[in-house]
């Protein structure tokens, strides 16, 4: 159609048509460019890096945008394009990320990918024998650099700043002024001399620093003495070994255990990061220090989410029918007072609730000392802390059960009732044959939804009692109330023996698989799915 | 005679029942008010308690007086008011990003036809199943990762933490916010794109303040999200300084719970009373959004 217009109105001409279409994509191409150029920017410091994966993703974001700008026809996808920016490299690529790293020896010891791990090593530096050794004088700026005035054993002079080859430096010429008479020039353009006690004062500051460039650093080693120190590490890409020119050892990189190692077994730390296959898995399902723990924690983590699914919703729903009635008094009023644990952000209750149950000072333990003589140890013992977890999750959690409840059992049509009551069933009969299956309908995805959320409800577990008390007789740091969740946190973050993200990430990756059939069985048994699909 | 008689007793004992039953509903509502106002009732009176510590603690607090808000506003070792400043920042600035973001998308999928519409849809709500604190240690690492190059999104900044809360917080959103938008008769924007009105304009001008409503839903919402964020806040700020208020008053509890109780309980109630106030007043149009299939997080 577009064509035929053209043409009636006369001749198609190119360049008029271009030049028209400048001013409308213009500033399309201009925001486009500077998206590749930051993106681009990102790439370049991330390869040099050896970051691949994330590069990975970033090439498919700057990629993805590019041809949604530029074809015309993926319009809509214009108005997505930002949200989807934030799903890809914060939900999508995370989960990616994961599995991956579950598959590595990412961890302390390990942090670094190859690249990295060499840069850092070749920074390494000997004292070679023999080499040169000179006296030094520090000039210091304003700013905090440094430059040395280097005296050589036979009378030979050296100016010397940091990353930059030491040189010869006639006195009196570029920015050094005239030698003073202890053969030192007096000023440095820029520089303050520095005196002998200052000297001492900076020195740690100084030693620190390696002066001229790589791979004849100097360096200096004492109050009077300065020497040439040499790079120790010399990385050998064919050999794809580091070698030390020092003892001339060869330490070849095993790409299988992510370490540079000689052929006596010498490593060199940092290693790097190397995929290690199944190796984390098999620790985690074989290995009989870290299958214990595991295998508690599972256990109670599935109790957990259904104790609290099940507790929040015989609660609530019990609440619900209670005030089902329209007859009872002040309804609303007890309605909005029951949801107000809903209102109260979940860490403060959480933490408010720990104060009342302190076991020496809280309210309701002593209430119950003074009641019972006797109150429960609800942080110290592994099953009172686990029923105190759930005290409080069923607090924080039945009244969305209530709502949800309430809100289902209007949908339930009243003639049921009536014709149930006719056929003379008792209240019970009516709640077990009538209002409890046709509530499972619509309450059903929910229940699965709150098991879900509660398998990985890390804020309750790890603010009552940080998933303690702790596993005596585990291997590894696991505590008695730990969830997967906060279990990986530990394994990541909270380990005195070093963060090990490899096998945090193998236990994050049994999680998506768990959750992922959850919702599987969830969509295959309920209606949810075709309700979303219709919805589309 | 004797028949009605009988009728009359049956309905005598029927309307004794339905008295009794009554006030056994009004019996176990009163007990269920008390479980869930204790807790709220007894932060209340230990904020207002001078003792400050949790052995003293009670219910009528002796000598009520504010002086724990007075400690708890001047404490140099635990700067509660930069907290909160913290977290007001981060949940609004989050809040405000993912309106913006969520409208443009809910926009293009109510209003569009497109292929690939319907999977990037359904691929949404699947994703949201797995919620982005499940990811902690990847999140970490990215926004490690991230940091060494661009600083100001690195650990231990308030940017890298909105930019994880905005990833977590699209999913379930947009669908919201799309079910609202299908409610908008799309002749009101098609006649304004017929006098001329591109599709920017007509969502701009037409569109946006119609769905106010929901806008006003997915930001409050987002802003209660991220507020009651523990685990992410936790994981991606080190610095006191810049802690969340959650990740604060957990460090205030974790070293001196049982001495600084009362500091804790005036720290709590500031902390919580905004969210409640909000929640309680828009609990209807909050709590249809929340029970569409998402548990609160």
């Amino acid at each position: 159609m577009n064509t035929v217009k053209v043409r009636a109105r006369g001749a198609f001409r190119p360049l008029a048509f271009f030049l028209e279409a400048i001013p409308r994509i213009a500033p399309r191409l201009l925001g486009l460019a500077v998206v590749n150029a930051f993106a681009l920017w990102f790439l370049y410091q991330l390869v040099i890096d050896g970051v691949w994966f994330l590069s990975a993703a970033i090439s498919i974001i700057a990629l993805g945008i590019n041809v949604i700008f530029l074809r015309e026809h993926l319009y809509p996808f214009r108005w997505l394009s930002p949200g989807l920016v934030f799903m890809v490299l914060m939900v999508a690529y995370p989960v990616l990320f994961t599995v991956y790293t579950a598959f590595t020896n990412y961890g302390d010891g390990h942090l670094l990918t190859k690249p990295q791990a060499i840069r850092v090593l070749e920074k390494e530096q000997y004292l070679p024998e023999g080499a040169p050794t000179y006296q030094w004088t520090a000039f210091r700026s304003p700013s905090g650099e440094y430059v040395l005035w280097l005296v050589a054993d036979n009378g030979e002079t050296l100016l010397a700043r940091p990353s930059e080859p030491a040189q010869k430096v006639t006195p009196g010429q570029a920015d050094v002024g005239p030698l003073g008479e202890d053969g030192i020039p007096q000023s440095i353009k820029g520089y303050q001399r520095l005196s002998r006690v200052d000297s001492v004062r900076f020195l740690s500051e100084l030693g620190k620093l390696a002066f001229g460039q790589a791979p004849n650093t100097i360096k200096i080693n004492t109050l009077d003495q300065a020497a040439q120190y040499q790079q120790q590490y010399v990385y050998d890409k064919k050999q794809n070994a580091l070698v030390d020119r020092a003892t001339g050892t060869v330490y070849h990189a095993d790409d299988t255990e992510g370490v540079f190692v000689s052929s006596d077994g010498q490593a060199l730390r940092p290693g790097y990061q190397v995929l290690v296959g199944w190796e984390n898995f098999q620790r985690l399902l074989a290995s009989p220090a870290l299958r214990g723990p595991f295998i508690r924690v599972f256990i109670w983590t599935v109790a957990f989410g259904l104790l609290s699914a099940l507790l929040t919703f015989v609660l609530g729903l019990f609440l619900a029918l209670v005030f089902d009635d329209p007859a009872v008094p002040a309804r609303k009023l007890f309605r909005s007072v029951l949801v107000i644990p809903y209102a109260v952000p979940g860490f403060i209750s959480i933490l408010i609730w720990v104060g009342m149950l302190n076991p020496e000072l809280g309210v309701i333990s002593t209430a119950l000392q003074k009641l019972l003589g006797w109150s429960p140890p609800w942080f110290s013992d592994p099953w009172w802390t686990k029923a105190g977890v759930l005290l409080v999750n069923l607090w924080l959690g039945y009244p969305y059960m209530m709502l949800v409840c309430s809100g289902a059992l209007q949908a339930i049509p009243d003639e049921l009732y009536e014709a149930a009551e006719i056929d003379g069933a008792s209240a019970w009969q009516r709640f077990w044959n009538i209002t409890l299956p046709l509530l499972l309908i619509s309450v059903g995805p929910l229940l699965i939804g709150c098991f879900a959320f509660n398998f990985n409800n890390f804020v309750v577990i790890y603010l009552f009692n940080r998933g303690g008390p702790p596993m005596a007789d585990a291997m590894t740091p696991a505590g008695h109330t730990d969830i997967l969740i906060s279990y990986t946190f530990r394994l990541a973050f909270a380990s005195r023996r070093g963060a090990d993200f490899g096998y945090a990430a193998t236990i994050t990756t049994v999680i998506f698989l768990v959750v992922a059939i959850i919702t599987a069985f969830n969509f295959r048994y309920t209606k949810v799915w075709e309700e979303v699909s219709e919805s589309v | 005679m004797s028949s009605f008689s009988w009728v009359k007793e049956f309905r005598a004992s029927r309307s004794r029942q339905r008295m009794m039953q009554l006030l056994l509903r009004v019996t176990i509502g009163i007990l269920a008010g008390i479980y869930a106002l204790f807790p709220v009732v007894f932060i209340i009176s230990s904020s207002m308690d001078p003792a400050n510590s949790l052995a003293y603690s009670r219910f009528v607090p002796r000598n009520a007086s504010p002086v724990n808000y007075q400690r708890l506003l001047s404490n140099p070792i635990y700067p509660y008011p930069r907290w909160m400043l913290n977290s007001i920042k981060v949940s609004s600035t989050s809040s405000v990003l993912a309106v913006f973001l969520t409208a443009l998308s809910a926009y293009a999928f109510s209003r569009f036809r497109f292929r690939g519409r319907r999977p990037l849809l359904l691929t949404v709500f699947l994703i949201q199943v797995f919620p982005n604190t499940l990811a902690m240690v990847a999140l970490f690492l990215l926004i490690q990762q991230i940091g060494y190059y661009i600083p100001s999104l690195g650990l231990n900044t308030h940017g890298g933490l909105i930019l994880v809360y905005l990833g977590g917080v699209l999913g379930f959103n947009t669908w919201l916010m799309k079910g609202f938008f299908d409610s908008i008769p799309r002749d009101l924007d098609e006649s304004a794109m017929i006098d001329g009105a591109s599709h920017w304009q007509a969502f701009r001008h037409v569109v946006l303040p119609l769905v106010r409503p929901i806008l006003a839903v997915v930001g409050i919402l987002t802003f209660i999200g991220t507020y009651g964020d523990y685990v992410l806040a936790r994981v991606l700020i080190q610095s006191k300084e810049d802690f969340t208020l959650a990740v604060g008053l957990y460090t205030l509890v974790a070293t001196q719970y049982t001495q600084q109780w009362g500091v804790f309980a005036a720290g709590a109630l500031i902390g919580a009373l905004p969210i409640m106030v909000v929640f309680l007043f828009l609990q209807d149009q909050l709590v249809s959004g929340l029970t569409r299939g998402a548990v609160r997080g």
